[in-house]
């Protein structure tokens, strides 16, 4: 053996050495990492068939445009967004069609060019059916953007601009709740956030939405985890949690992931792992305590979808108008994930994917565990439409009538919650409240599991959803009916203020008028005043009512202008008609004049008066207190003399005129009448007063009687 | 399009209440076969006419209630009660005490409660004391094990036992936990000596042992499939074999028995796994379960210990079975989120 062999061999052997010693390390640190991210296991929980190769088989593929999106304003939990488009309006492709109407609310921008046809309710899929307020887009296939705001570098930005960002984006959670992004990433619970989990999980059968995303598109979730953990100042742990029957998922995540300090944790496929609660559970052995969110325990939680949306709105300025959904099921000849526009109706998927419609017996919005049918498919996907599940009868059967429950506990054993599944199902079918808070009844997540295993096919979320409902109507109908009793107990009061002031007053004027009886009596006690004595106490009434009535001389002496002043104009005004009227309506319309000619001549001597007794309370208190001291000088007792005196004017006025006009005339009192009573009975809807009904009533009977009077004029003229 | 509306999930287990309860049959099997082995024949014909009775019972009652007869039937439960009566009745007794028993268990304990999951009380047992306080001499009476008697009964003996009017008298022995309440004198080791029952036994009596064995592989294996929780059963084991332990007396004429002989001897292993586990009359929460095991437990060694009857699953389970509501209440489990676990008394929590 030559030297230089005896060298090369010794240095073969120590690079084989010094090389096995280096991977021997990188083991033991890899080892050491497992060890301190070992996940943890969480109650219950089930292994349903995970159904998720037949979609798995094709790279995400797309469909062609459809001709018309529907783009619903609500998506999620929240406030429905505020349209920003008219009818008719050209938009193009990103540009925000409806704006956050609040904070829990997300921008909706739309998904392709086209003309807006239509702002409607459309049909949305959701468990209840109903159509929600939308915007419906013609697509003329241009696919023309509107101008993006790119940014290459998210460091020079501050995180509150990224979240703007993000909120104007309208990214909301494509994990399945849609929950605004933005809200999330913006936590008050004054913790310090330390960890930030990126959920992979995607634990529903079926589903491979995320799953083709990790693998296809890993680069963009990890470049929008950078963000994430921008926008949180860099917790200390990012972990990015994949259930372990996606090997190539994590393979592709855990490549992206190289050089970055994220870390990708993998554990046991278990329904549900996924859950938020669950999830957190698994990975840092923390509970998010009942009624807080994760970030009370320092946790944000979002998922890997999410974290691609939000780098494609911050590097791109692309807002969220496509997703990935699972387009899956037997009822169809094709399977596999698509990137689909927001807004294309199921039925427009359905078509590409060669549905058979006499194999298709129902489709599922979302997964087998939680998923909910819907009516038709005319819903379109929206944000939070994780997968279409078309199955067959064969491959998901309807289930078998319901047994009695035997309290067997197996639904205690798979509830994630460690909730007592047999005894809440007891409690529901009681309706028996207050057990079910006590059982804890809110915080069942509704992931199925209790169902799935439930040996007598009981629907037990089924009931769990109705119970919930049910509490929360009930607590609703509780807050209302104690407003309303407020609101009566005020009102009794009110009425009860209300009759006492009348109470009093009505005292006061008793009191007053048999004061005024005893003084007349001293004073004359003559014979002569015993004639007078009747009218007298009539006088006496009619003082203490002017007494109660009147405000100041000075308002009355204004007021009684004021009709001067109308019932003048009226005369001149029905003058002037008459001297144009045709033949046949003058004696109509002379007897109007006649009966605003008397309304006149009272106003003139209202007014007259009103002068007098202003003149009065302009000398001096004094002189009102020795007027009201002597009843034979006082100016009111004139007053009420002069009143007597009007009324038999006005009778002897009346008197005066014929049959016809004494009708006409009270026909016009009574149509004035009737005029007054609608104002007041539609202020009074308009207040909403109690006493609407009574005001109503008494419309109702004065026209009655306006019909009937009117009915007896036509009859006359008939006549003549 | 007429679209089918159901709510979430969507997807269902397999697992449906009559495979469970083919699953508690099957499970008796290596008992039941141990019981035939040493005993003979009779415990199969106790069954067979337990299973008719109860059957009958279910589906008269069923068509009274107007419901549907088949539907119920199939669900196992009848069969399950009337299988767990027949094993625990005594083996040759007289036709018309599995007959009047089943009924009791059915009509009475079962359906008079509004059918399957409803019954607070176990029915087998309900069937099983009411025979016993009804019939004592009757239901008192077990035939000796395997030759230890002269002649072990035939098929056509049985036949004859059960519907003829021959006396079981010949056959019939003391069983080892009668012998150790008859004990008042000798020292547990004479006593294993003297008695060929005891003497010939490896653990806890000859026979008898085998019978509890097989009960105990029954149950392991329901254990193993998860069909019923380990709590129930290792509550009462464990409380019979420290209480006997505690009342050993290292083996004076005053013994109580030992731990193994009160593990497997009477029916300790049928109840602690199939009798107890019963999940309609019993605890719902696994701790719940592991209380109502210990309670059973108790009671079982107290009456046996100390009580008239040298037996005592049944009445310990039916008293159990009373306090099974309250100990639900108060052995909720601990929910995620929430600090520690609610009772269910405390209604108001806000």
């Amino acid at each position: 053996m030559s030297p230089e062999q005896e060298i090369t061999r010794r240095e073969q052997r120590g690079d084989a050495e010094s090389e096995r010693r280096a991977s021997r390390e990188v083991q033991l640190i890899a080892r050491e990492h497992q060890r301190a991210l070992k996940p943890n296991d969480f109650h219950g929980g089930v292994h349903p068939p995970e159904n998720k190769h037949q979609s798995t088989g094709e790279p995400i593929g797309s469909i062609p445009l459809a001709e018309t999106l529907f783009v619903p304003l609500v998506q999620h939990v929240g406030a429905s967004a505020l349209p920003l488009v008219k009818l008719g309006e050209r938009v193009l492709k990103g540009q925000m069609i409806g704006e956050a109407d609040g904070l829990i609310s997300c921008a909706v921008h739309a998904p392709s060019s086209g003309t807006v046809v239509a702002l409607e309710p459309v049909p949305m899929p959701h468990p209840s059916g109903l159509p929600v307020d939308g915007v419906v887009i013609r697509t003329d296939g241009e696919e023309q953007w509107c101008e993006l705001r790119p940014c290459e570098d998210f460091r020079k930005l501050a995180p509150l601009e990224l979240l703007d960002k993000i909120r104007d984006c309208g990214i909301a959670g494509l994990g399945g709740a849609g929950f605004p992004a933005a809200v999330k990433l913006a936590p008050h619970t004054g913790t310090e956030i330390d960890t930030l989990i990126i959920n992979g999980t995607e634990c529903e059968p079926y589903i491979t939405a995320d799953d083709m995303t990790m693998r296809e598109r890993a680069a963009e979730i990890i470049a929008g985890v950078e963000i994430l953990a921008y926008i949180l100042d860099e917790p200390q742990r990012v972990l990015i949690g994949i259930e372990d029957n996606k090997p190539e998922a994590i393979a592709a995540m855990r490549k992206a992931a190289e050089g970055t300090r994220f870390d990708v944790v993998v554990y046991p496929t278990k329904y549900p792992s996924g859950g938020e609660k669950q999830l957190i559970q698994i990975l840092t052995g923390r509970e998010v305590p009942n009624r807080g969110l994760p970030a009370n325990v320092g946790i944000i939680c979002h998922n890997t979808g999410t974290a691609r949306a939000i780098y494609r709105a911050v590097r791109f300025g692309e807002p969220l108008i496509s997703r990935v959904t699972t387009v899956v099921g037997e009822a169809l000849e094709r399977q596999r994930n698509i990137e689909v526009p927001i807004g294309t109706p199921i039925s427009h998927i359905l078509k590409h994917h060669g549905v058979h419609r006499g194999r298709m017996q129902r489709i599922i919005h979302g997964g087998p565990m939680m998923g909910f049918t819907l009516e038709d498919d005319s819903a379109p996907v929206i944000k939070t439409t994780t997968c279409i599940l078309v199955p067959t009868d064969a491959e998901l059967p309807p289930p078998p009538p319901a047994q009695p429950c035997i309290r067997c506990g197996f639904c205690a054993e798979a509830c994630p919650a460690s909730l007592l599944p047999q005894q809440l199902y007891w409690y529901a079918r009681a309706e028996d409240r207050e057990k079910l808070q006590a059982y804890n009844l809110f915080d069942c997540i509704e992931c199925g599991a209790c169902s799935y295993v439930c040996p007598s096919s009981i629907p037990l979320v089924q009931y769990y959803r109705a119970a919930k409902g049910d509490i929360r109507s009930a607590e609703e109908e509780k807050e209302k009916s104690a407003r309303a009793r407020e609101r009566f107990e005020f009102r009794k009061l009110r009425i009860e203020k209300a009759e006492k002031e009348k109470e009093e007053k009505r005292r006061a004027r008793r009191e007053a008028a048999e004061q005024a009886r005893q003084q007349r009596q001293e004073n004359t006690d003559a014979p002569e005043a015993k004639a007078a004595q009747q009218e007298a106490d009539v006088v006496a009434a009619a003082l203490a009512r002017v007494k109660a009535k009147q405000a100041s001389p000075e308002q009355q002496l204004a007021r009684a202008q004021r009709s001067l002043t109308s019932a003048e104009q009226r005369v001149e005004r029905l003058q002037k008609k008459l001297n144009e009227a045709p033949e046949d309506q003058r004696g109509q319309l002379a007897a109007q004049l006649k009966a605003a000619q008397i309304k006149a001549a009272e106003a003139r001597q209202k007014l007259a008066e009103a002068e007098a007794s202003a003149g009065d309370s302009a000398a001096g208190p004094s002189t009102v207190k020795a007027a009201a001291d002597s009843s034979d000088s006082s100016p009111s007792a004139d007053k009420a003399q002069d009143a007597i005196e009007r009324a038999k004017a006005a009778a002897a006025a009346r008197a005066s005129m014929s049959d016809e006009e004494r009708l006409a005339a009270e026909l016009e009192a009574l149509k004035a009448r009737v005029t007054k009573a609608e104002a007041r009975l539609e202020k009074a809807r308009a207040e909403n007063d109690a006493n609407v009904d009574a005001f109503a009533t008494a419309l109702e009977k004065m026209q009655n009687k306006l019909e009937q009077k009117m009915r007896e004029q036509n009859n006359r003229g008939g006549e003549s | 399009m007429a679209l089918m509306r159901m709510s979430s999930p969507h997807a269902r287990s397999g697992d449906r209440t009559a495979r469970v309860m083919q699953q508690v049959a099957l499970a008796t099997i290596p008992g039941v076969l141990a019981l035939v082995v040493y005993f003979g024949i009779g415990v199969l014909i106790n069954i067979a006419l337990c299973t008719v009775t109860a059957l009958l019972c279910e589906a008269g009652v069923m068509k009274l209630r107007r419901r549907p007869v088949a539907f119920y039937l199939r669900d196992y439960s009848a069969f399950v009660t009337a299988l767990l009566l027949g094993i625990a009745l005594p083996p040759y007794c007289a036709w018309w005490l599995p007959v009047v028993g089943s009924m009791a268990a059915i009509i009475l304990s079962k359906q008079l409660y509004g059918g399957i999951g409803y019954n607070p009380f176990n029915p087998a047992m309900v069937g099983y004391v009411v025979l016993l306080i009804s019939f004592p001499l009757e239901m008192t009476r077990w035939v000796g094990p395997g030759d230890l008697i002269t002649t072990p009964p035939g098929i056509a003996d049985a036949f004859a036992l059960v519907f003829g009017s021959d006396s079981i008298d010949a056959f019939t022995g003391a069983t080892p936990l009668e012998i150790l309440r008859l004990n008042q004198s000798v020292m547990l080791s004479q006593l294993y000596e003297a008695e060929p029952l005891l003497a010939r036994g490896n653990l806890a009596g000859f026979g008898y042992e085998a019978v509890n064995a097989g009960f105990l592989v029954g149950g392991l294996y329901l254990l193993y499939r998860g069909f019923i929780t380990w709590h129930a059963p290792v509550g009462m084991l464990a409380t019979l074999a420290v209480l006997s332990l505690f009342f050993y007396d290292s083996g004076s004429s005053l013994s109580e028995g030992s731990p193994i002989l009160h593990l497997f001897s009477g029916a300790t292993m049928l109840g602690a796994f199939f009798i107890i586990t019963d999940p309609v009359s019993g605890a719902t929460s696994n701790r719940g379960r592991l209380i109502f095991g210990i309670g059973v437990g108790l009671i079982t060694y107290v009456i046996r210990a100390w009580g008239s009857y040298p037996d005592a699953i049944a009445f310990a389970v039916l008293l159990m079975n009373f306090a099974a509501p309250t100990i639900d209440n108060y052995t909720l489990p601990r929910t995620y989120g929430h600090k520690a676990a609610r009772k269910a008394t405390d209604v108001e929590e806000h």
